[in-house]
């Protein structure tokens, strides 16, 4: 009953209105003048090409290329002798239509059914639609770069300072991150198999872990760069640190997660300890461990990044935030960001990707199927 | 009653025992390295005067340096207690005044971040395209080091004017929205099909059954995600007081610390966000307790 009310609620007709309406609006200030979209005719024309296809197009495809024309009419109005401003009504109407009419797009493809083509498409569709309003406000508003840079200003920073941000993403994560990363899991999964055949040492070591937990490690960095120096050393330290604990707890649950009844199987076949480990108790852990290795992969980044901030050699990701940052230039440390994000996001998709290769048997992934 | 103690504590399945010795393990072991770290730096100071050190003077003064690489844990112990108990807690050597500061900022975020998150699951919950244009986004947020540019961001907001509590507490608020949204989601899509049917033979609003039925059904979720949030909270915090300088709280005390290689004072002020984070993830759990036997709860 719901949805049919909101079939009817006509956002794409208030979406309408609004950019019909910017037509007799102000677009902007030009040397005293205040202009319309009368003098921006190839845009007018495009907004209208993309105004009509959203509003009669029957096809969500269709309709989404007519989003894509309608947005893109606006991309050229803000020029640099343009004053927007407040005194741009017109545009930022138009802005508003256009982001309704994005709204409404997603919502049709939401309302179909689900796919891996719309699961990726929404999402993307939202993440556009971010930055479009991002540059749009950031431009319009005339926000000073060191406050908020412009996704085009920070795209091309990515493109200027390429090889600067490959030699810090070499230092920091290639270097520090990886090695952490391996080191920590493994000292924490060996700790884990060794308390899990000591069951006095897993019950002491089991409520420090959880402790562990509420406590920030992280604080230990300029510990850790007083030992190991400035190098890439003291970064895999206080990774090793920072993720020894999530590993341990979750392997140490993943050990136990074996069944009483194939325990038991395991015995009746005479199977040795490694044999129940290797065939039975591992393969039933993976679950737990890839958990763990998730949870490591984010925190490995951030203690990586944030130790770098107590001293590091001159490249790195931490050092080139924090340099940057008191040099004012926010492209290049968003740009930095930019980098950290993407290659954050890859090592949990790759670490997503290998979990879905080996636990393709688990019931979690069965019952998406 | 003692004997019930006793037995608590030595009893072969009681986790008492088996946690002390493991502490008692880390603390000899501390000890231990605390002698080989600072061995060389004790040792070229006492044969300064040309005849080798008596071993037992050499480790005796690795456990009561200076600037020690690593400072045993008694000096740790005796600094917190200097900075905590002796000074007036107005003082800004005092160790409580940095701790109330870090303290107010992560709980002010945690605030933020708790509203923010509930009302993103509210919004994830009842509009599909929200669910599905939002959610993969906040998901991907998580891989994303927002910690590492926290100092960033306070400067940022420091210049155009936002200083003390509330840029702290907006990272935090960034941090610890995530888990709150997570549980939320999944704790108001909890109650099963035939209660939401039930409430729709009452005619219920969708208002209604938010409030009457999604709302009490995701307690739980919810209060298992803020001990989460609040422990993020604290860490996010204190890393975005690390840029801050002098203006206080832990964060601005370890970078102080490690500016002037003050190595024992880094100790306890670790010490002290240890105890801050357990103290609010355990006050955390007693009101989850609380409310969880008001709300009827059997557990």
């Amino acid at each position: 009953m719901k949805g049919r009310f909101a079939a009817f609620l006509p956002l794409g007709f208030i979406a309408s209105m609004c950019i019909i309406f910017s037509f007799w609006l102000p677009l902007g200030v030009y040397d005293d003048d205040v202009v319309f979209w009368k003098q921006f005719p190839a845009a007018f024309i495009t907004m209208l090409v993309g105004l009509l296809g959203l509003a009669v197009a029957p096809y969500p495809i269709v309709r989404l290329v007519a989003l894509l024309i309608a947005a893109a009419a606006l991309i050229p109005l803000p020029t640099a002798e343009l004053q927007m401003g407040l005194s741009a009504s017109g545009f930022w109407l138009a802005l508003i239509g256009v982001a309704l009419f994005a709204w409404t797009v997603m919502a049709d493809f939401a309302a179909m059914r689900r796919n891996r083509w719309r699961d990726i498409l929404i999402p993307l569709l939202f993440g556009l639609l971010l930055v479009y309003l991002w540059q749009a406000i950031v431009v319009g508003f005339a926000v000073p770069a060191v406050l908020l840079p412009t996704p085009t200003a920070i795209a091309a920073a990515i493109g200027n300072g390429a090889a600067t941000l490959a030699d810090d993403f070499r230092q920091t994560f290639l270097k520090a991150v990886l090695a952490g990363f391996f080191l920590g899991n493994l000292i924490g999964f060996a700790t884990a198999l060794l308390a899990d055949r000591i069951p006095f040492v897993q019950r002491g070591l089991l409520p420090l872990g959880n402790f562990a937990s509420a406590v920030p490690i992280i604080g230990i960095a300029p510990i850790m760069v007083m030992w190991f120096g400035f190098g890439w050393e003291s970064k895999t330290a206080v990774i090793v640190f920072m993720i020894f604990f999530p590993m341990l707890v979750n392997a140490l649950a993943g050990l136990n997660a074996a069944d009483r009844i194939s325990l038991d199987l395991m015995r009746s076949y005479g199977a040795s300890y490694g044999q129940t480990l290797l065939k039975l108790r591992l393969p039933m852990a993976l679950p737990f461990l890839f958990n763990a290795l998730k949870i490591n992969s984010t925190l490995a980044l951030i203690g990586a990044i944030v130790a770098e901030f107590f001293g590091s050699p001159t490249a790195g990701m931490g050092f080139r935030i924090s340099v940057e940052a008191a040099r004012m230039s926010l492209d290049m440390v968003w740009a930095t960001i930019a980098v950290a994000a993407v290659a954050g996001s890859a090592f949990y998709g790759i670490l997503a990707l290998l979990e879905r290769a080996f636990t393709f048997w688990h019931p979690s992934y069965r019952a998406q199927n | 009653m003692t004997t019930d103690v006793m037995g608590a504590v030595f009893s072969p399945r009681g986790r008492t025992l088996p946690v002390v010795t493991v502490v008692a393990a880390i603390l000899v072991l501390w000890y231990l390295l605390a002698i080989a770290l600072n061995w060389s730096q004790v040792e070229a100071k006492l044969s300064a005067g040309g005849t080798p050190p008596a071993v037992s003077d050499v480790v005796a003064g690795t456990w009561a340096m200076d600037r020690p690489v690593l400072p045993a844990p008694h000096q740790v112990i005796a600094e917190f207690w200097k900075t905590t108990v002796e000074v007036s807690p107005s003082s800004k050597r005092s160790l409580v005044y940095h701790a109330w500061i870090t303290a107010s900022a992560t709980m002010l975020g945690f605030a933020f971040g708790v509203i923010l998150g509930m009302l993103l699951a509210a919004g994830i919950v009842h509009v599909r395209t929200l669910d599905r244009s939002l959610m993969p986004w906040i998901i991907a947020s998580q891989t994303v080091p927002i910690l590492a540019i926290a100092p960033m961001i306070i400067v940022i907001l420091g210049s155009i004017g936002m200083v003390g509590l509330v840029p702290k507490a907006i990272i935090s608020m960034y941090l610890c929205f995530f888990p709150v949204t997570i549980g939320m989601v999944k704790g108001l899509r909890s109650p099963d099909p035939l209660q939401i049917d039930l409430m729709r033979t009452y005619s219920a609003t969708a208002w209604q059954v938010f409030w009457k039925l999604r709302m009490p059904a995701s307690v739980p979720f919810l209060f298992a995600s803020m001990k989460v949030a609040i422990a993020i909270s604290l860490v996010g915090t204190i890393v975005g007081e690390l840029p801050t300088g002098a203006s206080g709280g832990i964060g601005a005390r370890l970078l102080t610390g490690s500016y002037y290689g003050q190595t024992i004072q880094i100790w306890s002020a670790l010490l002290m966000a240890a105890i801050l984070g357990s103290v609010l993830v355990y006050a955390m759990g007693g009101i989850e307790r609380l409310t969880l036997r008001r709300m009827g709860s059997r557990a």
